[in-house]
């Protein structure tokens, strides 16, 4: 099965959070998010903000909620595993939370270092009261994305929009 | 040796704190903080998340860019988040101070000393990092230097206020960190509504 167009469904993401008014981008850079981040650079209404590690982001994102706008924290899935303790801050204090995580160490993963922290996403985020919406397929994308930015922005809670390597394709070694 | 007693360090700092919104961090910063502004509605306390603040302040910053932003964290909360200081530096937000009350121990576990007692310099990581305004201060004499420091020097800002071990200010703050976001964020948005 060929990847998807990272270009297109990357658009289609985009497209929407802008659409739902999410101003800020966090990130730490992957191959996943390149063209997200590249689209957030360039759009007048969007800004990015590089993170030395992603738990920053969380914070960032929960700043910028105190005084009524939205962000966004993008990131690979082994930066999962640096975001628990910030994540005390959503659950606790019930600020909406939108990160995007593109997968390592699941489907058709070559490289043993990926594994343990891959297949710890969704125990870790759901441990920290994180709603997990996992895109395998690209007809999914579009309401998984809808669902996640409904869920956060509107619902108020903390989602995680985790594309998996069946639907991204992976990375050969 | 550092002269300044903390409980005198942000009453000299801000002539009006009403003037800021404020994030503090874990412990002793967030009870200097609430001692100062009563619980105030424009500060947002932390009691866990340790490392958080100052990419919390960034945050505030960069979504309120024209309202002044306060970051105020203890040594050990400060180096947790060390590498925020990169990212504030990355991002420029020139109405972001970062205040770091440096009492040189974790107070709250029992006095241990850390790495500002040791050999950790956070004038030279800040610089390091990039911020554009640096000022290290450690004795009374210094609070109008610092103060016009705050309100004047380029942003972003970093103040390493090296203070004495005498204890934090006593007050008893709200931890119910829903009700204190729904308070920060409602008192925000009738002060500046969106158009």
């Amino acid at each position: 099965m060929q990847a998807p167009d990272r270009e297109v469904w990357s658009n289609l993401v985009f497209d929407k959070l802008v659409d739902a008014n999410v101003s800020l981008f966090g990130y730490v850079p992957d191959f996943g998010n390149t063209d997200i981040i590249k689209m957030a650079d360039e759009h007048n209404e969007t800004r990015t903000v590089l993170l030395t590690s992603e738990e920053e982001g969380v914070a960032v994102c929960a700043g910028a909620d105190l005084v009524g706008q939205r962000g966004v924290v993008c990131m690979q899935s082994s930066g999962v595993g640096n975001c628990p303790n910030y994540l005390s801050v959503v659950k606790g204090g019930r600020f909406p939370m939108l990160m995007i995580v593109t997968m390592r160490g699941d489907y058709g993963e070559e490289n043993h270092w990926q594994y343990p922290m891959g297949q710890a996403v969704t125990p870790i985020l759901e441990a920290m009261g994180i709603l997990v919406i996992q895109v395998d397929r690209e007809d999914e994308l579009e309401h998984a994305t809808e669902a996640a930015i409904s869920a956060a922005y509107t619902g108020g809670q903390g989602v995680a929009l985790v594309l998996s390597q069946k639907f991204l394709g992976a990375k050969a070694f | 040796m550092s002269t300044i007693n903390r409980r005198d360090l942000l009453p000299n700092l801000l002539a009006n704190p009403d003037d800021f919104l404020i994030v503090s961090g874990l412990a002793g910063a967030s009870k200097d903080t609430a001692g100062l502004t009563d619980d105030g509605a424009n500060l947002f306390t932390m009691a866990g998340a340790m490392g958080s603040t100052t990419s919390m302040g960034l945050g505030v910053a960069l979504a309120a860019p024209t309202k002044p932003v306060l970051a105020v964290a203890g040594d050990g909360e400060l180096m947790m988040g060390i590498g925020a200081l990169a990212t504030v530096a990355s991002m420029m937000p020139d109405n972001l101070t970062i205040i770091c009350i440096d009492n040189g121990m974790h107070a709250e576990t029992g006095g241990q000393l850390g790495h500002t007692s040791r050999r950790t310099n956070l004038a030279v990581m800040a610089e390091g990092a990039g911020i554009p305004s640096v000022l290290e201060i450690d004795a009374p004499g210094q609070f109008a230097e610092a103060a016009t420091f705050i309100t004047d020097a380029p942003g972003p800002r970093f103040l390493w206020a090296r203070v004495t071990t005498e204890p934090p200010t006593a007050y008893k703050r709200d931890f119910d960190l829903a009700a204190r976001r729904q308070i920060f964020r409602t008192a925000f948005l009738e002060n500046n509504p969106v158009d």
